[in-house]
């Protein structure tokens, strides 16, 4: 069963005990040996992201930034694929994201097959 | 028949929760649980009832759920069942249906589903009520209810809450959960003075037990429950509430109450008390008195110190201020009170006002009493509830 971690971490990064580096090192490594990871990457600065929609028409609106009231902001996601959602949440618990002001969504893979 | 339904209100949570244990999948246990119980109605009454009434059941719903999962492929590969014949059981007689139901507590009860969601599906999985009963409970349309437990069972399924007891290191983090879902049927239907509920809790609660028999909060939890249903008859009259100090104490139900006394014990004995076993502790002296004034009001006091130390809950500092109003008298209680008006838990919380109405109607301060039970009567949120606090109101003493 495969489950997205979507990473998020606090708007303000007033929070004093982030995590580090290291933390973060640990981390990737600990998922890696435990043989559960599919895929996972952390994302640039939210000042760099762009938003487009098109409309009916097929016009298309480019817009600077993500959705902009928002009081986190998605630092990364991990795909990890285990037993059941007790483990999954195990390792969001784990994981350096979901402390300091942080939270980590765990979401089900949607399996269509 | 009524007792042969009886029989199968209580054989279905075990048959349900072995079933979902094996098939991973709650919709299907349920539906050759029941499945399997319409059979046998219309099987036993011809040719008897089995020898192993138990085993009967579990085979019959077994042999249903590979019927199902034959016809049905897509069904067995999205519940990963490769073997669908691996499931397939031998003689009835011979099967044991395993007792799964701590499994099924804990699955029912789990984080991640709905907190509303979890009361409901306990009553309806393990108390084995079908869902008009469920939403009867919890007052609301049988249409909302039903939908509420088709989320959390789609939620089990397609997020895979796993169908497991948690580890000894896990249990102290989940164990808590499971017993503030039953503890929540209970009040439930405490609040509401509905009987019926209060006494499925204590069902529930003894099965729970049964299961886990060396976790003493979970002893300490039936003990409450038991110490406080047994107030039932005095408390109500004539569909209002009588508080502690105006009930006939001759109307408590002793026996009720002696096995309440014996779990207390037990529940505190062999290390630190948990919060259940406490707050059973303190129901067993008022149970012990012969009236509010001879009740041992400065163990109470001394109890709820402990438990307050346990939870930090701004509704135990609440009850703890009424005690220290028994033992030192309404001001003290009061000043206490007062320190609790600008918290932010206690917002909306009906108890507060009516507290404080008490205390100030004791202190001969009518007008500010009668305007406290004016919010208190406002906020409360079940009929027997404001019906008590406008007796109240109506009982103050009018300003000379």
């Amino acid at each position: 069963m495969k489950y997205m971690l979507l990473i998020n971490s606090a708007a303000d990064d007033s929070e004093e005990c982030q995590a580090t580096f290291e933390d973060w090192q640990v981390y990737d490594k600990e998922v890696r040996a435990a043989g559960i990871f599919v895929s996972g990457q952390s994302l640039a600065d939210l000042v760099t992201a762009t938003t487009v929609r098109v409309s009916p028409s097929g016009e298309r609106t480019v817009t600077d930034g993500a959705f902009a009231e928002t009081r986190e902001v998605l630092g990364g996601f991990l795909v990890i694929d285990v037993p059941d959602l007790d483990v999954a949440l195990d390792w969001a618990a784990r994981c350096p994201g979901a402390r300091g002001g942080g939270s980590v969504v765990v979401r089900p893979i949607a399996d269509f097959g | 028949m009524q007792e042969i339904e009886a029989v199968f209100r209580e054989e279905h949570g075990r048959l349900l929760a072995a079933l979902a244990r094996r098939f991973g999948d709650l919709d299907l246990a349920e539906e050759v649980a029941s499945e399997a119980i319409e059979a046998a109605l219309v099987r036993w009454p011809l040719d008897g009832v089995p020898p192993n009434p138990g085993g009967w059941l579990m085979t019959t719903a077994r042999r249903k759920a590979v019927d199902r999962l034959r016809r049905d492929q897509a069904y067995a590969a999205k519940l990963a069942i490769l073997q669908v014949d691996a499931f397939r059981s031998p003689d009835a007689a011979q099967v044991e249906v395993p007792d799964e139901r701590l499994q099924l507590f804990f699955t029912c009860a789990h984080p991640a589903l709905a907190a509303e969601d979890r009361g409901a599906l306990t009553l309806r999985c393990l108390a084995g009520l079908s869902t008009p009963e469920v939403a009867r409970a919890y007052l609301v349309p049988t249409a909302t209810m039903a939908k509420r437990i088709v989320r959390a069972k789609q939620k089990i399924r397609e997020a895979r809450i796993p169908f497991r007891v948690p580890d000894p290191q896990e249990l102290p983090a989940r164990l808590p959960g499971v017993l503030q879902v039953l503890n929540s049927i209970f009040t439930e239907g405490y609040a509401a003075q509905r009987d019926d509920l209060a006494a499925e809790a204590i069902r529930l609660t003894r099965i729970l037990r049964r299961l886990l028999p060396i976790e003493r909060e979970v002893t300490g939890l039936l003990a409450l429950m038991l110490l406080t249903h047994a107030r039932r008859d005095a408390r109500c009259h004539g569909g209002e509430i009588r508080l502690l100090d105006e009930q006939d104490r001759a109307r408590w139900d002793r026996p009720m109450i002696e096995e309440g006394l014996t779990l207390v014990v037990a529940a505190l004995t062999g290390g630190q008390p948990g919060p259940f076993g406490v707050q059973a502790a303190i129901a067993a002296l008022h149970d012990e008195a012969a009236d509010v004034a001879t009740t041992d009001w400065p163990q109470v006091v001394a109890l709820y110190d402990v438990l307050l130390a346990l939870t930090r809950s701004p509704v135990v500092a609440l009850n703890r201020a009424a005690a220290v109003a028994m033992r030192d008298g309404p001001a003290a209680g009061l000043a206490l009170l007062d320190e609790l008006t600008g918290e932010p838990r206690l917002r909306g919380y009906h108890p507060l006002p009516a507290a404080r109405a008490d205390l100030l109607a004791r202190l001969g301060r009518t007008a500010e009493a009668a305007t406290a039970y004016q919010e208190a009567i406002a906020l409360a949120g079940t009929d027997p509830e404001r019906s008590l606090l406008r007796r109240r109101l109506r009982d103050l003493p009018t300003p000379s």
